[in-house]
């Protein structure tokens, strides 16, 4: 990255539920325009660090600052340059796409055309469909749609790619990268390596509530190809995926 | 950066809301279709075998065979002990059909017979005069019944249906604020729909308001659908006609939101939806059966009364009945909205403490 502005400030947070520590003393920057992704195994705190920065939940120590605004006293301004995409999160029973995306014009006060906003996720032939009714992918696609409404400077994805196909995946990778390429800031969680590998510009792994290793993913290859790392086998030049690609074709299908 | 609204905001959750509302079979049959099935069973029931209830004035002669011969036919039945003032009253309303008063003729082995009718039950009335009508040409009688004078109350015909619309409408506006507003706040919680929103820079209050004026929304159209309904298919009576049934919006409006009181306490307190109807019921139904829905609560026996008269859809019924039947006004009515708002902020400070957001 060029420019290396941070939008994002984690100093030293710390997150406790009664007995548990879920989060601790986690500190690291996002930077502008950036693909951030946040690593690491189920529960260690992957979510919980998403949710304080998205003023979802409270944090028991630390500071954070998102574009110049601080979680503990400007909420509702960070919540206005966000936008935000929850794992599993459901949608308002009953409506449809284009209903859905007007009420959340509504919710953010944002002036939008629903149909442009289906156009952008590749979502327009589901105006009408109910959002219970939609494929997995399409349902990540449509969560990414909410989140664009406010022309947010920092998406949060949360393990968008979980559970789809790998057309679906790398379909969701281009819009992903679209998004970035009209400068927005993308924060993103995921279980898949090679997701974040292709994707991202840096990566933090988190583990135990605490980051153990925040760089380029390039760099964090070569490091421990450094320290003597050897994979047990040849690597080929392509992987079962590339099979499954080129068998069933890069065209993803609902 | 552009000026935040809330307003903009609360109004396209309601708009949301209502839209859900509208394509949710279970609103749509708990608010119209329940309603209107009791109030088709009950229109149509209302006729059942013919009874003329006949009240004995006071001053009356009782042993006479006029009196006699009319308790004879099996027909009527008389009403007897009671002042002058009560029967009066009682035939205004038509609970009795006609006040009878026979007296022997000064000088005379002849009786003189008053009869009053009542406007409230012409059909009956009528039924008694050719009662009458046939004792005076009896022949064994004629000597002793020297004249028949007759004389009509003015009085409004009280049907079924002005006793049971008003108070179908009630337990429609009960169940629409109870367990619409549960199933709601339940499932937009566990679905995580309301921390999505909270993702947004929404208020909690604009939440909360947004449903309220749906589900208000929703509420008063099928007030409206069931009160004009009722109106034109079954006569329902509206004294003043479009300042009644505004009147009754009114009421209902105040109703809903009490009762939405409830559906946000057992929202807070169900884990999962499959709670939701018990807990629901046990809110409900006591109403449905007490409250005066489907009988008048004086028909119940004397302890269960004070339980009835414990229960917030009584007064909603029984401001209903006044409103619309007797052609009563919003302040005439004060105690009943008096004792409903205080149920309100009862209902309002558990809610506080009982609801939850995630």
């Amino acid at each position: 990255m060029e420019t290396k502005k941070a939008i994002i400030t984690v100093n030293n947070l710390v997150k406790k539920y009664d007995d548990f520590v879920a989060v601790q003393d986690l500190s690291f920057e996002v930077y502008e325009n950036e693909i951030f992704g946040l690593l690491g195994p189920n529960g260690a705190g992957k979510t919980t660090t998403l949710e304080i920065i998205e003023t979802l939940r409270d944090k028991t120590s630390g500071e954070i600052i998102v574009d110049g605004f601080s979680v503990d006293k400007q909420a509702q301004e960070i919540k206005q340059i966000i936008g935000v995409q929850l794992q599993a999160a459901g949608y308002y029973p009953n409506l449809n796409l284009v209903e859905l995306l007007e009420l959340f014009a509504g919710l953010y006060g944002a002036d939008i055309k629903p149909m442009e906003m289906l156009e952008k996720v590749n979502l327009q032939d589901k105006a009408k469909a109910r959002y219970k009714a939609l494929s997995g992918g399409q349902k990540q696609r449509f969560s990414i749609a909410t989140t664009l409404i406010n022309q947010p400077k920092i998406i949060f994805l949360d393990e968008p790619t979980t559970g789809l196909d790998p057309q679906a995946r790398r379909n969701l990778w281009d819009l992903i990268t679209d998004i970035r390429s009209n400068g927005t800031t993308v924060v993103i969680t995921t279980h898949y390596m090679d997701e974040a590998e292709q994707l991202c510009d840096r990566v933090a792994f988190v583990e135990r509530g605490q980051i153990i290793a925040l760089d380029t993913p390039d760099q964090l290859i070569d490091n421990l190809v450094n320290s003597g790392f050897e994979r047990k086998k040849e690597v080929k030049k392509a992987n079962l995926e590339d099979v499954f690609i080129h068998l069933t074709g890069k065209e993803w299908r609902e | 950066m552009k000026q935040y609204s809330n307003t903009k905001a609360t109004l396209a959750l309601a708009k949301a809301s209502f839209r859900s509302i509208m394509r949710s079979p279970s609103a749509v049959v708990f608010t119209l279709a329940f309603p209107l099935i009791f109030i088709l069973v009950f229109g149509f029931l209302g006729g059942g075998g013919t009874h003329i209830d006949v009240g004995i004035a006071p001053n009356s002669d009782v042993n006479n065979p006029v009196i006699g011969t009319l308790e004879k036919t099996g027909m009527i039945r008389l009403v007897k002990n009671k002042s002058q003032a009560d029967l009066t009253r009682l035939l205004e309303k038509g609970n009795v059909d006609a006040v009878i008063d026979v007296h022997r003729k000064i000088n005379s082995v002849a009786y003189s017979v008053n009869v009053a009718y009542t406007s409230a039950s012409r059909d009956k009335g009528g039924i008694l005069k050719s009662v009458l009508n046939n004792l005076f040409y009896d022949k064994q009688l004629k000597p002793s019944v020297a004249e028949i004078k007759e004389s009509t109350v003015e009085g409004r015909e009280y049907k079924t249906i002005d006793f049971i619309l008003p108070g179908q409408l009630g337990f429609s506006l009960l169940s629409t604020g109870v367990f619409g507003t549960a199933f709601v706040f339940l499932s937009l919680r566990q679905t995580l729909v309301i921390k999505r929103f909270f993702a947004t820079p929404v208020k909690r209050s604009s939440i909360v308001i947004g449903e309220g004026i749906a589900r208000i929304g929703f509420a008063l159209i099928g007030a409206l659908f069931i009160i004009l309904l009722g109106h034109f298919f079954f006569g329902f009576t509206l004294v003043h006609g479009a300042l009644t049934v505004l009147n009754m919006l009114i009421l209902a409006t105040l109703g809903v939101i009490v009762f939405m009181g409830f559906g946000f306490i057992i929202s807070g307190i169900a884990k999962n939806e499959s709670m939701v109807p018990p807990i629901s019921n046990i809110v409900t139904l006591p109403q449905f059966l007490l409250s005066g829905t489907f009988f008048s609560i004086e028909a119940f026996p004397s302890w269960l009364q004070p339980i009835s008269r414990a229960l917030p859809l009584t007064y909603l019924n029984d401001a209903m009945r006044k409103v619309a039947f007797e052609g009563q006004g919003l302040w005439d009515v004060k105690q009943q909205i008096l004792i409903l708002i205080i149920w309100g902020i009862g209902i309002y400070a558990v809610a506080v403490k009982v609801f939850k957001w995630e």
